[in-house]
């Protein structure tokens, strides 16, 4: 059973230590595809695995728990595993078109499948030690992937990216020292009742709050979101949309995690805090994104405004609730990653990503503006795009909780969304060009632009799917709600499970 | 003992936050070193300050014999203290790197990825 889980881990490990040897090598590029849909195999495993059993847990080196380290996939951690892999997938095959020959021979490829081996190493593990860890080299990859190609922009970013990073990181560290201080352990299952019986109620809200913080700078929560902006318009963009598909939400996934199964005890102040935080996070967001003209800084402003549906979601603590947070985490991935590789062929056709600098694509690349307007207004939750059920869900959730303020500020969001991407529709696409050109690749080669729009394309597609058949993606997500609301299936599979 | 160690905790932290206050990168990342060996700390006195044998097990026991010390903790802290290192020698080549190009290590001074200021106002 445990090479199930171990698998979506280990095969992007390897293929990172194969692709650093032939880095150099154009094989090193084609290695990096390869082991991206092996992760992709190897996920859907897990998947079914998990649709057949529920929740499946291995005890790594036959340590029973509490006291191994435990893997574990509940229907999240699945769907998220998943959800990795393609977003690796696309992004491995966006890279062949973007990055040149010269960064590659840096080892980009190695580092990037690091990435998503910490990724989902995350999504996977059942101990908070070990979530620490895969943080670690989720962000050591990360770092040297935003500042690789060198320049002042991307050092200057990285600078700050960093910073903020390793200060979160070393609170979250401090949250499970004092943490383990109280329960005396580390299983996140076994946490779940020593946490409960624990004598001193306050001391755990306080390392909750540490938690809170700590997660909450990696999910770009309000008001620790400062990094995300400063740092996502400079690398490559099949680094920002990996970046901006998956890092944050790790995040969330980590807040969703251990607010669902370990900090339970005081609801009504830690998830009340959640809600405010929440609906500061959507609308600070998405004022920032009104004020910028670059392609990119908007997209970046709107993660963040994005990620205040998905923790409101949490926040809320229902099951409608979690069911749409869960909903929209997968939803959000896909399309955000899409709006990103979008961004980097329109820089390929236009040359610039300041939208006051570029126009005429939907001219010139009619192709491309359709798929821009798919991710675009699933975004924005235009009806039948995926985001219109994810917010469906969560203004639903809202409404029943007679949350008349809430429900407001999502919908208002929601329209403040759609006036950005009418913005960048408008003066990118239909816009005549400032230069009175027909924007064309004709500095790239057509197998350049044939790598960067298969996988816009694709996910382009899934978010279709996913909104003109809803049905199979809800129940699942309410199934995932379920898990978290009442995790006894995830704490009996994890202390139960024999090697 | 723990409450002397939650005293170097405090204030290791303390100066901590007075150098990351700092414009110069440089001071930021020394209290970056010391917040995390506060960390460190944090982590090592929560598996409780008590004499102890170390955690070994005799030869032909299952367990060790008599009071040990709590290994757990020490190897936490290790872990931590690997990566921690591992993470300031990044820092540092970036912080280095950051300079060479820059010419500045003051963070006012590195706007080069933030809007430009007459597009602020």
């Amino acid at each position: 059973m445990s090479w199930v889980l171990v698998m979506p881990i280990a095969v992007p490990f390897l293929t990172a230590v194969v692709a650093f040897l032939a880095r150099s090598l154009p094989a090193g590029r084609w290695i990096s595809l390869a082991g991206s849909v092996l992760t992709l195999v190897a996920s859907a495993v897990l998947m079914a695995a998990v649709l057949d059993e529920g929740v499946i847990a291995a005890q790594m080196s036959n340590w029973d728990a509490p006291f191994g380290i435990t893997l574990v996939a509940d229907y999240l951690s699945a769907v998220m595993v998943v959800i990795t892999a393609i977003t690796g997938l696309a992004t491995a095959i966006y890279a062949l078109g973007e990055i040149p020959e010269e960064t590659e021979a840096l080892g980009f490829y190695a580092l990037f499948q690091t990435l998503i081996a910490g990724v989902t190493g995350a999504f996977l593990t059942g101990d908070l030690f070990n979530l620490y860890v895969w943080f670690e080299v989720m962000l050591i990859a990360s770092f040297s992937l935003l500042v690789i190609g060198g320049g002042k922009e991307r050092l200057d970013a990285g600078i700050k990216y960093v910073a903020l990073n390793l200060v979160s990181t070393l609170i979250f560290l401090s949250g499970i020292g004092l943490l383990y201080g109280v329960t005396g352990t580390l299983n996140l299952a076994d946490m779940r009742d020593a946490v409960a019986e624990a004598e001193n109620q306050g001391l755990i809200t306080v390392i909750a709050m540490m938690f809170m913080v700590g997660f909450g700078v990696k999910a770009a929560v309000f008001p620790l979101f400062f990094w995300l902006p400063a740092s996502y318009h400079t690398p490559y963009f099949a680094i920002s949309a990996v970046f901006a598909g998956l890092l944050t939400k790790v995040g969330v996934y980590a807040l969703m995690r251990m607010f669902t199964l370990v900090f339970v005890g005081d609801v009504g102040f830690t998830h009340e805090i959640l809600i405010w935080v929440s609906l500061l996070t959507m609308f600070t967001g998405v004022i920032g994104a009104a004020a910028q003209t670059d392609f990119r800084k908007i997209l970046s402003f709107h993660i963040i405004s994005q990620i205040g549906y998905m923790t409101l979601g949490l926040a809320l603590f229902t099951p409608l609730a979690l069911m749409g947070g869960v909903f929209y985490l997968v939803h959000h991935i896909i399309v955000k990653a899409n709006l990103f590789f979008v961004a980097g062929l329109a820089k390929q056709y236009a040359g610039d990503t300041d939208l006051n600098r570029i126009g005429g694509l939907y001219k010139s690349a009619p192709l491309l503006a359709a798929l821009f307007i798919i991710p675009a207004f699933s975004l924005a939750g235009f009806p039948p795009l995926s985001g219109f059920w994810a917010k469906y869900l969560i203004v639903k959730a809202a409404l029943e909780l007679n949350m008349w303020f809430v429900t407001f500020v999502s919908l208002l969001v929601g329209l403040l969304t759609i006036y950005s991407m009418t913005k960048i529709w408008g003066m990118a696409f239909w816009k005549p060009h400032p230069d009175g050109i027909d924007p064309t690749p004709d500095r790239a080669p057509a197998r350049v632009t044939a790598a960067m729009i298969v996988p816009i394309a694709g996910l382009a597609l899934m978010t279709i799917i996913i909104g003109f058949y809803p049905e199979p993606f809800v129940q699942f997500a309410e199934t995932a709600a379920t898990q978290l609301l009442d995790p006894t299936d995830y704490v009996t599979t994890v202390l139960g499970v024999q090697p | 003992m723990e409450a002397l160690t939650a005293i170097v905790i405090g204030a290791l932290t303390a100066a901590a936050v007075y150098l990351m206050l700092a414009r110069n990168f440089m001071r930021f990342l020394f209290g970056l070193v010391l917040l995390s060996n506060a960390a460190n700390l944090t982590i090592f006195a929560s598996g409780r300050m008590t004499k102890g044998a170390p955690a070994l097990v005799p030869y032909g026991e299952d367990a060790p014999l008599g009071v040990v010390g709590n290994a757990l903790p020490q190897a936490l802290v290790l872990t931590a203290i690997v990566i921690g290192f591992g993470l300031l020698a990044f820092t540092l080549a970036l912080a280095f790197e950051a300079y060479r190009r820059l010419r500045s290590v003051d963070t006012d001074e590195m706007r080069y990825a933030e809007p430009k200021e007459e597009a602020t106002k």
